[in-house]
């Protein structure tokens, strides 16, 4: 049991547990301290300074992030001397900065920004414009990130993000003194280095300087063009963050309003991802299936265990530089968003007859590893681009407010067909344990035509927040044709954020595990906590909107995969069976080894 | 100029008593006597922080984690100082003595000299003395080893959580305190970091007792100090003074009889202008020094000699805080624009507020004392910033 201290802030009294820092004391206080190198997902730089307070009898002023309470301190936060420091601070920091806010994608939303105006440094002299002198770079050779050093005010979040939550480390800090900058190996373009384009740092960026690369003007011509068909699928973390951009609070589900939003954004056919997660579920299970017979009655030693899902771009690209030995445990299955992409310039096309020449297929993601996993060359089955354009659940939300809808009071509307149609499985993809949860409820069924013993097919043990959770499930009660796998115990893990993927990975590597299913996801959360989302991010929004996917899932009225309707119609139709030869065409695909450097 | 009112000490480059037989009177002492004699002696770090010697060791000795390490700072890189490179060519052996009897006091049993990337000239008579002091070690059956790590010449890595981080393969960046060192150093252990010349003044108060020493200098500034004298000064080098005198007394001694000003403390420290020699002590109780003292005449350009240090903090800030990465950069600048007319001669106020920011705010001891070579420049030489 810690102890508490006592300490006075602005002359309150307060009482916080021992190693509370005088910044979260004082926000206990409600009294707003401004940070900028201060990140709650983050371990604590104390570089920008802009905390500082004032601590009666130190000379110094010490940044309020960094200094823990102690016994009888004397805070002081509003003195002329924090004043005239922090401005002073902010000053310096906007004379190394590009301060084209105007043109700047994040005006409005930048943290510098608002401190400059809350600070109102607009009278008297300003400090000499550095931006000049420093013959900052623009690297915009990724699909995914942009990173402008020109706006960068090199509080290290990205640094930090990159390293402790994704163990990447694709950006380091490079150079002193006024030359400092933030890089990559060897200032190699984030395209050519280790970089899995999950796009955290671009989540926890203060400024402009690490931004997502926008596919905004494209998806509007694409839409006013006439002689195209522009089609949209929306991944399942989008429909539970995309309103806290518009006016609409954390964790509210807002699915309806989304897709009237789309619809009046003029998209031909609005549809959703969540049909191909479904989709995902019967091949990835049946794989799973195919792999564990294989290992137990086959007996084949070329089979691949543990399988691990193969969802997450971001951790794909991880996979192929820190892995490549394992590459053959991923599953088969390309990610939901390629699969709807496969099948809309196919199955959709067919159906709806359209030449798939002239669809256009974009998609709203949480994610912006996705922007490049679109552009991959595996990802053209279908004979063309599969994906033409990945929008983040932030672009979205811009081009919403550019066309005037007032969306927290839009009607709530119902995704078009085919291809619309899902279940409480494919929502929960959105969560971290989220795909293991889905799967198991389909594969335990097909394996024992009962389902899942659990309360309300809710499976708790893979869902919450640990970095890592481990679950087991005894499989008793087996049809005839699964009857090897009687009384086997199915032993899985799930990790989100890369560096519990590491975690994980090494445990197989290292002997130390016997897993047969994997569940990553590059992000913290899963996909609701994607690099795409509505900044800010931190542990308290997570919760929110996973709270809400899994208010999605017990509200839907089907909500095991294979029950889909659609995925059923799609397998008669044009499929035929699971892992059948149109799917390996167009469902799975492999990915190949990339060097750490 | 009549010779000396100076006294000139002998404490640390004196080589009367043998290692040996230092660290053998070391080790018929108790910890605690030890600790109390430093104690008594009045000795504060020599590196220029001035933290008691003492209290640092006795700190690291009370922690619980049991593993602890000795560090001697040799990373000698403020401009105008050079003491440490003399003391570590001429006696070794007696920083590794001091940092032996640390290690006996705080328990102890590795720990690292920490060399100046420019000094690997050093290194090879280092290592051949270290050899030797082993063999003593060996003999005397003290378990304790010391280990050079090489610097790679950032001037930051002279702050001793820059340096924690620098031996740690990372990257040279000062760390958030607390915790201090004593509490979390090196692998974040408890780690006594001492500048070497402290070293020999701890291992030679061993020797003597506490009386030697603390005879000697002022209520605030006890003992003897070795300074590097460089500039305007026909006796430039290394000597070792007892503490407490003027600028005043220095400069007769010293000065070229033409002396302007006297930068104490190298380009982080202090100016002080002639009107001020008479009333400044050199110490704790005026203006410290970890050694370094350039005297300049009056053939000297006052905003040159600014102009200069700035631009070595430009490139030799870390960069990582607001303060001092970009603080540096707008008074260099900002003289710069002065002296060309391009900012009026008022935006030098605007400066010394800022200046005034950058000690208080900076995330380290470096970044807080970069500004005082500017604010006692400019303040005192203001004239020659501006025409």
């Amino acid at each position: 049991m810690a102890k508490n201290i006592n300490l006075k802030i602005d002359g309150i009294t307060v009482s916080v547990p021992e190693g509370t820092t005088i910044l979260e004391a004082a926000r206990q206080l409600n009294i707003q301290i401004p940070t900028l190198c201060y990140h709650e997902d983050l371990c604590i730089a104390g570089n920008c300074r802009v905390c500082v307070v004032e601590l009666k009898g130190a000379r110094t002023l010490p940044a309020s992030c960094a200094m823990p309470a102690a016994e009888g301190m004397d805070v002081l936060t509003n003195t002329l001397k924090v004043r005239t420091a922090r401005k002073h601070i902010i000053e310096l920091l906007l004379s190394e900065h590009n301060a084209q806010c105007t043109t700047c994608y994040k005006n409005g939303k930048c943290e510098l920004q608002n401190l400059a105006s809350e600070y109102k440094i607009s009278n008297g002299e300003t400090f000499i414009d550095l931006v000049p002198s420093k013959n900052y770079q623009i690297d915009a050779y990724s699909p995914s990130i942009i990173k402008d050093d020109s706006k960068c005010i090199r509080c290290q979040r990205c640094v930090r993000t990159c390293e402790e939550l994704q163990h990447v480390s694709a950006l380091g800090v490079a150079y002193k003194g006024d030359k400092m900058k933030i890089s990559t190996f060897f200032e190699n373009p984030m395209f050519e280095v280790v970089c899995t384009n999950c796009g955290q740092c671009v989540n926890r960026c203060p400024t402009g300087a690490l931004i997502e690369r926008n596919y905004i003007d494209q998806v509007w011509d694409a839409i006013y063009d006439e002689n195209t068909h522009v089609v949209v699928q929306t991944a399942p973390a989008v429909r539970v963050a995309l309103g806290e951009d518009l006016g609409v609070d954390t964790g509210e589900i807002v699915t309806g309003k989304m897709v009237t939003a789309l619809k009046r954004l003029g998209f031909n056919s609005v549809l959703d991802t969540d049909f191909t997660a479904d989709l995902t579920i019967i091949e990835e299970g049946n794989e799973l299936l195919t792999r564990l017979k294989r290992a137990l009655v086959d007996k084949d030693p070329n089979v691949r265990l543990p399988m691990a899902t193969s969802c997450s771009p971001g951790w794909i690209k991880f996979i192929e530089h820190t892995y490549p030995e394992y590459l053959d445990n991923l599953s088969t299955c390309k990610s939901p968003q390629q699969m709807f992409g496969a099948l809309a310039k196919t199955y959709y096309a067919q159906k709806r007859n359209i030449d798939p020449a002239k669809i256009v297929s974009v998609s709203i993601m949480p994610c912006t590893a996705k922007k490049f996993e679109a552009d991959r060359p595996e990802m053209r089955s279908s004979g063309f681009k599969d994906v033409d354009f990945v929008l983040t659940t932030r672009e979205l939300a811009v081009m919403i407010k550019q066309a005037g809808l007032d969306f927290a009071k839009l009607p709530e509307s119902d995704y078009d067909s085919i291809m619309g149609q899902s279940t409480g499985a494919a929502v929960i993809f959105g969560a971290t344990g989220g795909v293991m949860e889905a799967a198991l409820r389909t594969a335990y069924e097909v394996v024992t035509g009962r389902e899942v013993p659990f309360d309300g097919l809710n499976i708790t043990a893979v869902r919450g927040m640990d970095g890592v959770r481990e679950a087991a499930i005894t499989i008793d009660g087996t049809k005839p044709e699964w009857n090897f796998l009687e009384g086997v115990t199915l032993k899985t893990v799930v990790a989100h954020g890369l560096v519990n993927a590491k975690k994980v990975m090494d445990s197989v590597r290292d002997g130390k595990a016997d897993y047969h299913f994997i569940e990553i996801m590059a992000c913290p959360g899963g996909c609701l906590g994607g690099g795409g989302q509505p900044v800010p991010t931190n542990k308290e929004i997570r919760e929110k909107r996973a709270k809400a996917i899994y208010q999605e899932d017990t509200g839907k009225s089907i909500r095991k995969s294979h029950e889909n309707p659609e995925v059923v119609g799609i397998y008669a139709e044009f499929l035929k069976e699971p892992l059948g030869h149109k799917s390996h065409e167009l469902l799975h695909t492999h990915y190949k080894a990339r060097q750490r450097y | 100029m009549s010779y000396t009112q100076l006294k000139r000490v002998d404490l640390i480059f004196d080589t009367e008593a043998t290692t040996k037989d230092i660290l053998q009177t070391a080790w018929s002492k108790t910890n605690e006597q030890i600790v109390n004699e430093l104690l008594e002696s009045g000795l504060k770090g020599r590196g220029g922080a001035g933290f008691p010697t003492a209290m640092k060791w006795k700190f690291t000795s009370e922690q619980p984690e049991k593993e602890r390490f000795v560090i001697c700072n040799a990373d000698e890189g403020e401009p105008g100082t050079f003491k440490d490179r003399e003391i570590l060519f001429k006696v070794p052996q007696k920083v590794f003595g001091g940092m032996a009897v640390c290690a006996k006091v705080i328990g102890a049993t590795q720990g690292f000299v920490y060399l100046r990337g420019e000094y690997r000239f050093l290194l090879k008579e280092l290592q051949k003395q270290l050899d030797d002091f082993h063999g003593i070690l060996k003999d005397l059956g003290i378990n304790f080893s010391i280990s050079i790590v090489m610097g790679s010449g950032a001037y930051i890595c002279g702050e001793e959580s820059a340096l924690f981080e620098s031996m740690e393969g990372k990257r040279g960046e000062p760390r958030n305190k607390p915790p201090y060192p004593t509490i979390a150093g090196f692998r974040s252990k408890p780690t006594v970091i001492n500048n070497v010349e402290t070293l020999v003044y701890a291992f030679m108060i061993t020797k003597h007792g506490a009386k030697k020493f603390k005879d000697l200098g002022t209520a605030d500034s006890r003992g003897s100090k070795v300074f590097s004298i460089s500039g305007d000064t026909p006796k430039a080098g290394i000597y070792e003074l007892e503490l407490g005198m003027t600028v005043e007394q220095f400069v007769e001694e010293f000065g070229d009889g033409d002396t302007k000003a006297v930068q104490v403390g190298g380009a982080s420290g202090f100016c002080v202008p002639r009107k001020k020699f008479k009333d400044t002590i050199i110490g704790f109780e005026g203006v410290p020094t970890g050694g370094s003292m350039m005297l300049f005449n009056s053939s000297r350009s006052m905003y040159n000699v600014l102009h200069n240090y700035l631009e070595f903090f430009e490139e030799e800030s870390c960069g990582q805080c607001t303060p001092c990465r970009v603080g540096c950069q707008q008074l260099m600048k900002g003289i710069e624009a002065v002296k060309k007319g391009k900012k009026h001669a008022a935006y030098l106020e605007q400066l010394m507020k800022l200046s005034q920011t950058m000690k208080i705010t900076a995330k380290c001891g470096l970044g807080q004392s970069v500004a005082n070579s500017f604010s006692s420049i400019v303040e005192n030489f203001k004239e020659e910033m501006i025409y």
